[in-house]
């Protein structure tokens, strides 16, 4: 017997959209300067979702300028009790409304209902409560015996996870002591201005957090201007060059979370069910949209043969579709430029001899959307295995030795993270020794936590967000 | 061929620089003073070398005037040693270091007659200096196995996870040693960089680079495996630009690249590889690094977390 899915949309009467969203500085929405808007769209139907004001030089001159006011006047000589108060009540509002942000940014970025509601508002709320423990906690971190917050810290995030990228940077930051001017990704700015209502719901001290909405000019701006202390950054290498290039001489501190190319190990004693499991989340959680995803299989050559059948039949299980459908396991690509990105060098793999499957898959016909895909035949030199696809698309490569796994798995100038499987402790440990990556994911894959640090070897970047690691990016 | 600074060529050349007292009636042998790349002491493959004076101006020594193919093969020799050196116990890294401050020790006299003569330090000076930097090398050799249980540890995860995080070195370090504190500052820098399982190319002070060559004899005797700790003497404008740029180059510190400093670091943006800018200590001599315990922050920037997470069941 055979079940069929109903839909089970979740209902967006949760989120009340505003026509248009104005810049957060100084505790206030006010209009960019230059009085521009931009369109974001929800990218599984292309509807229009709001205009959001564009800010120019001179919005990140007033912002800079507020949250400088904030640090000096305020937030530097709270008590860190006092400070890790504003945060726990900040925490508690986005638990209050999580529902709400899950679907706003199930909309505005096109990743299931599932995920947003399961994985990403749980983790933003506990990233907040962690570091508000903190605050009052600095001298015990490790840092020295008078930790100092280092003052304004301009900080750029990426659209893959808004909401917890923006808890990410804001909540260390906070908890330390300094103020922040963040700008949301041009494609998903809607749930940091709903953050930054809770800030006003909250009463943070106006000029403490402020959210400047717009596009890549906007953060040039932004991680350009002479006002800041720090400049934190998540998104692609190549930006990321540019920052640090941006900020050479200005003896601003800056931390970078870049791109990723991780590798996934399979050893042919692993548990096979569960190491399928692990390859589908490694890949397909959040449509691939992850930095650290493990989008490089490398199975152990006498196993392949049985993995590959039951990893196929695990893909055709998946289900495509709403995003705001509770049975949704992939959603909608973010953007027809990330799309374009995805069918480029996807295509390339064709080109160069890479043998590439798909389940039948039916696409909805408007919005942004690619059928998650499996590409064998994949040799170290193929374009789909060195550069980061950021899409649903799995390279799948072969090994014989443990040896091998590990030359391949650490052959890319990324080093974010990587997977083992296998049953045996003594080997796990080894590989994981070798691996040159951040994040070792063994017998797991895409866990996060606010305890547990995150970042990158080599050009995926520097500095680690998350657990008492997290809090030296802040400090002096 | 020699390059030499106008007006020394031919000018006094004065005994070298740690060269014992006179022998009546006996001909001092002098040091040829060359890189240390490897393990070995090769002469720049350049041909050139440099005059190095005294405090003073009188001439001490030529020394080895390093080229960009120079720095290529150090990198390389660093890159080859960081397996092994990494992967080596902490304990046993800090028996190596150790062995440094042991040998370091009972050179004592050589090394305080370098600093008489090379910084015009007084004998009290230099012998303070000295002291500081035997000590130095105990202080680090110290930490090798203590550096991990102070920045690592357990992770609280919300789940049935083992989660760990643990420091790592970050690999092939350059490191532009302090100009104006040629053995206790460059002994500063290098130590922590090494005793955090990192390898080391280091451009020495270019005014004052005979120390350096006579650490490098002290390294080669302490059982610190060949290319951990390459040394090229020379001068930071000519060398800087191709480390700073090498792919191969993890990290650098550019606490004696003075000026220099914001252009390599413009350059290490293209390959994200890690920098530590000049800090307080500069310009300060071999005094600003008197203070015995320096902490942390020296090993932290060549230090990468790696967390591993495992599922918990039965």
């Amino acid at each position: 017997m055979i079940f069929e899915y109903a839909p089970a949309p979740e209902s967006r009467s949760v989120v009340t959209l505003r026509e248009t969203y104005d810049l957060f500085v100084d505790g206030e929405f006010r209009p960019a300067e230059g009085g521009e808007y931009l369109t974001t769209l929800n990218p599984a139907d292309e509807t229009k979702l709001a205009q959001v004001a564009v800010a120019g030089e001179a919005d990140v001159d007033r912002a800079v300028a507020a949250a400088r006011r904030a640090h000096e006047t305020v937030w530097s000589r709270m008590s860190g009790a006092e400070r890790g108060k504003y945060l726990f009540r900040v925490a508690r509002i986005i638990q209050e409304r999580s529902r709400e942000l899950a679907v706003l940014e199930s909309m505005d970025n096109g990743k299931p209902i599932k995920e947003t509601r399961d994985v990403d508002l749980p983790l933003v709320a506990a990233h907040f409560f962690y570091y508000a423990g903190w605050a009052d906690k600095l001298r015990h971190a490790g840092l020295g015996p008078d930790p100092r917050p280092l003052g304004v810290a301009a900080q750029v995030i990426p659209w893959n996870f808004p909401l917890l990228m923006l808890a990410w940077k804001i909540a260390p930051a906070l908890a330390t002591g300094n103020t922040v001017v963040l700008k949301p990704a041009e494609t998903t700015p809607l749930t940091a201005l709903v953050f930054a209502e809770i800030c006003q719901e909250a009463d943070l001290p106006p000029g403490v957090v402020n959210i400047l909405t717009g596009a890549g000019e906007t953060g040039r701006a932004l991680v350009e201007h002479p006002g800041t202390d720090k400049v934190a950054f998540t998104g692609s290498t190549e930006v990321g060059r540019r920052i640090a290039r941006s900020v050479a001489g200005t003896g601003k501190r800056l931390t970078l979370e870049l791109g990723g190319k991780g590798a996934n190990i399979v050893y042919d004693d692993a548990a096979i069910d569960q190491a399928v499991e692990g390859i589908v989340s490694g890949i397909f959680f959040n449509q691939g949209h992850v930095c650290c995803a493990g989008s490089r299989l490398l199975v152990q050559e006498s196993i392949a043969e049985e993995l590959l059948p039951r990893l196929r039949d695990r893909v055709a299980k998946l289900r495509l579709g709403d995003p705001l459908d509770k049975n949704t396991d992939i959603g909608a690509i973010n953007s027809a430029a990330q799309l374009e990105r995805i069918r480029e060098l996807t295509d390339s793999g064709a080109e160069e001899g890479v043998e590439r499957w798909s389940p039948p898959c039916d696409l909805p016909s408007t919005g942004y959307w690619f059928a998650p895909t499996l590409l064998t035949g994949v040799s170290q030199a193929h374009r789909v295995a060195r550069e980061e696809i950021f899409g649903p698309v799995l390279s799948v490569l072969t090994f014989r030795t443990p040896e091998e796994a590990v030359a391949k798995a650490n052959n890319t100038p990324y080093g974010l993270s990587a997977g083992v499987w296998t049953e045996k402790g003594s080997r796990m440990l080894w590989t994981a020794e070798r691996l040159r990556a951040g994040v070792i994911w063994s017998n797991t894959f895409n866990k996060f936590d606010p305890t547990s640090p995150f970042g990158g070897y080599k050009e995926s970047g520097y500095g680690r967000e998350g657990g008492r690691h997290g809090l030296e990016a802040y400090l002096g | 061929m020699a390059e030499r600074r106008k007006g020394n060529a031919g000018k006094n050349p004065g005994k070298g620089a740690a060269e014992p007292a006179p022998v009546p009636g006996r001909l001092a042998v002098r040091k040829t003073y060359k890189l240390y790349l490897g393990g070995a002491f090769p002469r720049s493959e350049s041909g050139r070398s440099y005059p190095v004076t005294s405090a003073k101006g009188d001439h001490l020594a030529n020394a080895s005037l390093a080229s960009r193919k120079d720095a290529r093969e150090a990198v390389v020799a660093a890159r080859k040693a960081f397996g092994g050196w990494s992967a080596r116990t902490a304990y046993n890294r800090g028996q190596i270091l150790y062995r440094v401050a042991e040998v370091l020790e009972g050179r004592r006299e050589q090394f305080a007659a370098q600093a008489v003569a090379a910084q015009g330090l007084s004998r009290e000076a230099a012998s303070r200096v000295v002291s500081a930097a035997v000590d130095r090398w105990v202080y680090y050799a110290g930490w090798t196995d203590k550096v991990a249980q102070v920045l690592g540890g357990a992770n609280p995860v919300s789940g049935p996870y083992y989660n760990h995080s643990a420091p790592e070195p970050t690999g092939v370090v350059a490191v532009f040693a302090p100009q104006d504190a040629p053995l206790l500052g460059l002994t500063s820098v290098v130590a922590p960089v090494i005793a955090t399982g990192n390898t080391a190319v280091v451009v020495t002070s270019e005014h004052a680079p005979l120390a350096a060559v006579d650490l490098a004899e002290v390294l080669a005797t302490s059982d610190l495996p060949g290319g951990v700790v390459n040394l090229l003497t020379g001068r930071a404008g000519e060398l800087g630009p191709h480390l700073a740029a090498h792919a191969d180059v993890n990290a650098l510190d550019l606490t004696g690249a003075g000026d220099l400093a914001t252009g390599f670091e413009e350059t290490a943006a293209t390959t994200l590889t890690r920098v530590v800018r000049p800090g307080p200590e500069s310009g300060g001599g071999e005094d600003a690094w008197l203070d015995p315990d320096p902490g942390t922050s020296r090993m932290t920037p060549f230090l990468e977390t790696k967390t591993v997470w495992h599922p918990i069941g039965v």
